[in-house]
């Protein structure tokens, strides 16, 4: 029981870091690579001077994202003077927590036998025993529902922030949340639905893990390869929770100045922009989860790869949990590097478009995909 | 049921509709393209960087100062003089009369010594702070006395005092003076009449 208490703590310490330090690294990248693709340098001010010398720290910028939280942290908390108190300052964490939640099923890694990984440490190895854990903080066999139900709480978070500071701008910023939201929810859990056809639960390592195996012979079976167009939907449906261009109407600058957190300042509009960033982090990591394979390279499983050819490559345990670390975090980092670039190359729509786009073309799509996936595992008698 | 008769609203179209063919009108494909341009630009800039070299048309100012600008720039101020040294300004206040921001500030000198030219200024400050660039002191100045150079003052700093240029920045200017411009002889007799003779032009 202790074990379990051990891992788990430092199961929860790692996804805490990773996630927070994934909010404050993609500020950065936003930045960079918006500088890089419009052909200019990007920021580089800030720095940090080491103390009692003349040596300025600039690390190509990277000290921006603490110069912004230092910012937030140390302005003025400004309260609109008709609000509602409780709602005001429920509302950001509101927002930020169930994002901070959704990471709770995602797993990270593979199977972990610390008695294994300590196997130098005869003492730790044998208070462990023979346990195996899996790399994800709540093991849960409703994962991808949780995800969904947690997803949702983030728009009753926007609309309570816009009803609650009394301000019209705020209010539309709310309303437009709230109905996009809600749009785009449905044709990302129609888009979901498809894998759990396939796959036939809805519990995220057994996902992972089924994932490792071979189609035809030599493809990987990632979900990307089972449904192309699930990948797709759930990305720009995704991005469209996020509510970040070309998505981004509830906050859309030119016309609501900041949609439904107007009215908010310091580290409670921090904490927005904050959950806005990690969720970037998030999707990433559901879609890697859903599609790419999850922590696993092609071909790779908790033992080592087995290569199409039959090639057997065993690996040993502390190697597979290091590299199962190293390429899930490569992979959110490249999803989210692509979502940061289609945000700085689109457009934001009109909010006619932007309706229309989740109801007359992603809905259809979705659910001709549903039919069709439906019908081929029928005809297959599931992929198993 | 009968249902009730719904005018239909046409759409007007006007003379510059935009037409969008069957390729654009496809959102998605549209996407990718516009994605790949990006994407494309974003790795090209990339390794350039990451080969050491720059990828970027902006430069690092003020550490990198372009050095393409162009012939007519109105940049920093320069302060001319005359053949024997002196600056060539009388100190009439001109241009700082003339001045938009009042960034001018000069202090005059009487010198007995040069009939021609008893006043000079002791003292000659700009405030590049508040500079606007116009260019107006140099079309004010009726002795030629101050030009704008290409060149622009590399003042960004911690501190407003630092973004004051004197009278020996000023007039510290390559080549001087504009040797294509006569000047008058010096009238005889004059203290300064011998060191004025010496100068021989062009």
């Amino acid at each position: 029981m202790m074990q379990d208490l051990v891992v788990h703590a430092a199961y929860v310490g790692y996804a805490l870091a990773v996630l927070l330090l994934f909010g404050t690294i993609l500020t950065w990248v936003e930045r960079k690579q918006a500088a890089v693709m419009a052909d200019r340098i990007g920021a580089n001010r800030a720095y940090v001077r080491l103390p009692f010398t003349q040596i300025k720290l600039v690390w190509i910028g990277l000290f921006h994202g603490a110069a912004d939280g230092l910012k937030m942290m140390l302005k003025e908390d400004f309260r609109p003077a008709s609000y509602d108190r409780f709602a005001y300052a429920a509302a950001p964490w509101v927002v930020f927590v169930p994002v901070l939640l959704v990471f709770g099923v995602v797993p990270f890694g593979g199977a972990l036998r610390p008695g294994e990984l300590f196997s130098f440490w005869p003492a730790v190895a044998q208070w462990f025993g023979e346990r195996e854990y899996q790399l994800q903080i709540a093991r849960l066999d409703a994962g991808l529902l949780v995800v969904f139900a947690f997803g949702g709480i983030t728009v009753i978070g926007a609309m309570l922030a816009g009803w609650s500071s009394d301000n019209k701008f705020s209010m539309l910023g709310a309303l437009r949340a709230g109905s996009q939201m809600i749009s785009y929810e449905l044709v990302m859990g129609l888009t979901v639905l498809g894998l759990i056809l396939i796959y036939g639960t809805a519990d995220l390592v057994d996902i992972v893990r089924q994932q490792s195996g071979v189609l035809l012979g030599f493809l990987p079976a990632w979900g990307i390869v089972l449904q192309p167009f699930a990948a797709i939907l759930f990305l720009t449906a995704a991005m469209a929770e996020n509510r970040r261009a070309p998505f981004d109407l509830p906050e859309a600058e030119s016309e609501l100045i900041a949609g439904y957190f107007t009215e908010y300042s310091a580290m409670k509009m921090g904490l927005f922009m904050f959950a806005e960033f990690i969720e970037i982090a998030v999707i990433a990591a559901l879609f890697t989860t859903l599609f790419l394979g999850g922590s696993n390279l092609p071909f790779m499983h908790d033992g080592g790869f087995s290569l199409p050819g039959g090639v057997e490559i065993a690996l040993s345990h502390g190697v597979v949990v290091a590299l199962q670390l190293v390429v899930f975090l490569a992979k959110v980092l490249l999803i989210s590097s692509f979502q940061i670039l289609v945000r700085w190359t689109l457009p934001r729509f009109r909010y006619d478009q932007l309706l229309r786009f989740a109801w007359k073309f992603l809905f259809p799509i979705c659910l001709a995909n549903l039919v069709v996936t439906a019908v081929a595992v029928w005809l297959l008698g599931g992929l198993k | 049921m009968k249902r009730p008769v719904v005018e239909r609203r046409v759409r007007r179209t006007y003379w510059n509709e935009p037409a969008m063919s069957a390729w654009e009108s496809v959102y998605l494909l549209e996407v990718v393209r516009g994605l790949s341009i990006t994407g494309g630009v974003f790795l090209r800039n990339m390794w350039k960087w990451c080969t050491g070299r720059k990828g970027a048309v902006t430069a690092y100012y003020p550490e990198e100062i372009r050095p393409d600008y162009a012939r007519g720039n109105r940049g920093r101020h320069v302060l001319t003089r005359r053949p024997d040294g002196s600056p060539q300004c009388v100190a009439c206040n001109m241009c700082a009369t003339v001045c938009p921001a009042k960034v001018i500030e000069i202090e005059a000198a009487h010198d007995p010594s040069d009939p021609a030219h008893p006043k000079s200024p002791a003292r000659f400050e700009i405030d590049y702070s508040r500079c606007v660039f116009c260019g107006l002191c140099v079309e004010a100045c009726p002795e030629d006395a101050i030009r704008m150079v290409k060149e622009v003052p590399g003042f960004p700093g911690p501190d407003r005092g630092v973004m004051w240029s004197g009278k020996d920045e000023l007039l510290n200017w390559q080549p001087a003076s504009d040797v294509a411009k006569p000047y008058p002889a010096r009238p005889a007799g004059g203290p300064a009449a011998g060191a004025a003779a010496e100068v021989t032009r062009p």
